[in-house]
């Protein structure tokens, strides 16, 4: 819960909702980014995501720092991926002709 | 991997590890590491067994699943067993102890508590069953408060009125007070936490030099971050100075962040007291619910037993929270206490001083040797 999930922003989605794409270990999730609203964030940037929101914005360098020690932890971080990637709010969002499709 | 070799670079920690060495003399000097996290590095990296043993490292109270008395966790289970209630908790509560069980043994018994990773996870399952009452267990420091701010301010926008937040939030100041407070230790600094101080940044920390004549400098979560952290406190020392430093401005701002400070105002107010785990009553030191969402309170809308609870007896997380004891000194650690079968909180969540110890001591020595600093 503690752990911070180092990612990065491939799409910003809605800024009313404050959502965007994060690259999380090479798997798509959408984050809510409106702590960050002071940041002036962009594709490309780099965040630590804290129980399904971007909490602080970080440098590469933090980035391949925080993801190795999580992965230094073994079965804990394979626990708090796995939680992220189950998280049906950061499921992507269907686009809107699917929605219409499944309809 | 070049940035990670950077800050495990065993010449590096070898020189670090001297300046303490040097820095520290005769003296023995015991500084506290507030936060899980590094009481996690610590351990995972062996760096109590590269330091001179004359410089101590204690462990603090900063794994909010630890904190969390018994008598909360008796209400959550409370709230869960109540008719028509889904109750959502991240993982790391689902196995701390009531004095009658925990969520999973509640959730066997056929109440419907559900594991979440997130506040908004919460939220969709309110959503999605608006004829159930949705209850997220809020637990955590300043580095969680703001997710379940801006998760209820979202469900008073969308008018979700099926969902509810049982707020347990803390926050990190008062616990430090605690401790300073506390007659059974004497400490010499403190190791600032990291994640906590991206939100409230170190201008709250400034009492601590000020009004107790300690230093405190906010720290990374890196080996070497950890072993700088201790040379700026002793540097502090040497030079007779006292105050706030940064050695985590990688991400750590002055001023925090903003942005979740406003959301935690906007929807939170102090409490006038809240029980701690081995800290007892810490007067406003955890946060509840603003009036304005009053409709969103478990508090206001459940009668909680609201007992009191009283540790195991064998169990010695409250001295092992204060740093008065070591995990390995505790008569049950290791024994009728483990990670499988907690007894205690510190030995339930990854974060807490006896699981981490146990998970990683046994490794002291090969991680020292891998960052090529042990003695001998």
């Amino acid at each position: 819960m503690c752990l911070g999930i180092p990612g990065q922003v491939v799409e910003m989605l809605d800024s009313h909702e404050h959502l965007a794409r994060i690259d999380v270990s090479g798997v798509g999730r959408v984050i809510n980014i409106g702590l960050l609203e002071d940041e002036d964030l962009g594709c490309g940037d780099w965040v630590l995501i804290h129980v399904g929101f971007a909490m602080s914005k970080i440098d590469e360098e933090e980035a391949a720092l925080a993801l190795a020690s999580l992965k230094m932890m073994g079965g804990i971080f394979d626990e708090e991926v796995e939680a992220l990637m189950t998280s049906q709010s950061a499921a992507e969002e269907m686009p809107d002709a699917v929605k219409a499709w499944e309809d | 991997m070049r940035f990670v070799d950077e800050y495990r670079d065993p010449v590096a920690a070898r020189a670090l590890v001297r300046r303490i060495t040097d820095l520290a003399g005769d003296d023995h000097l015991k500084f506290m590491e507030v936060c899980g996290g590094h009481t996690h590095t610590i351990y995972r990296h062996g760096i109590e067994h590269i330091l001179p043993s004359n410089v101590e490292l204690v462990h603090g109270p900063g794994c909010p699943v630890c904190v969390i008395p018994m008598g909360r966790v008796d209400d959550a289970i409370s709230v869960a067993e109540s008719p028509g209630v889904i109750f959502c908790s991240f993982g790391d509560m689902m196995r701390v102890p009531g004095s009658n069980g925990n969520l999973l043994e509640a959730k066997a018994r056929g109440a419907d508590v559900r594991f979440v990773y997130s506040p908004l996870d919460a939220l969709r399952i309110a959503e999605e069953n608006p004829d159930r009452e949705v209850v997220f267990f809020a637990i955590g420091f300043e580095t969680t408060a703001p997710s379940t701010a801006v998760t209820l301010l979202r469900a008073k926008a969308k008018q979700v009125m099926n969902f509810r937040v049982f707020c347990n939030h803390v926050t990190i100041v008062p616990p430090i007070k605690a401790i300073l407070d506390s007659p059974d230790l004497r400490l010499d600094g403190f190791l600032g936490p990291g994640h906590v101080s991206t939100v409230v940044g170190n201008r709250p920390y400034r009492f601590v030099p000020a009004e107790y004549g300690k230093p405190l400098v906010t720290t990374g979560f890196e080996p070497l971050d950890i072993l700088h952290g201790i040379a700026m406190l002793l540097e502090q020392i040497r030079q007779g100075r006292c105050e706030v430093e940064n050695q985590y401005t990688r991400i750590v701002r002055d001023e925090g962040n903003p942005a979740a400070l406003r959301a935690m105002a906007e929807v939170f107010e102090l409490r006038p007291h809240f029980e701690w785990r081995g800290l007892g009553f810490i007067a406003q030191s955890a946060l509840r619910l603003r009036d304005e969402f009053a409709a969103f309170d478990v508090e206001k809308h459940h009668r909680l037993p609201n007992i009191r609870v009283a540790d195991p007896k064998a169990c010695q997380c409250g001295e092992v929270l204060k740093g008065v004891i070591k995990p390995w000194e505790c008569k049950v650690f290791g024994t009728a206490c483990t990670p499988e079968t907690p007894i205690g909180t510190c030995m339930v969540s990854s974060e807490g001083a006896c699981a981490a110890y146990y998970n990683f001591g046994r490794l002291h020595r090969e991680a020292a040797v891998a960052l090529g600093t042990a003695a001998g």
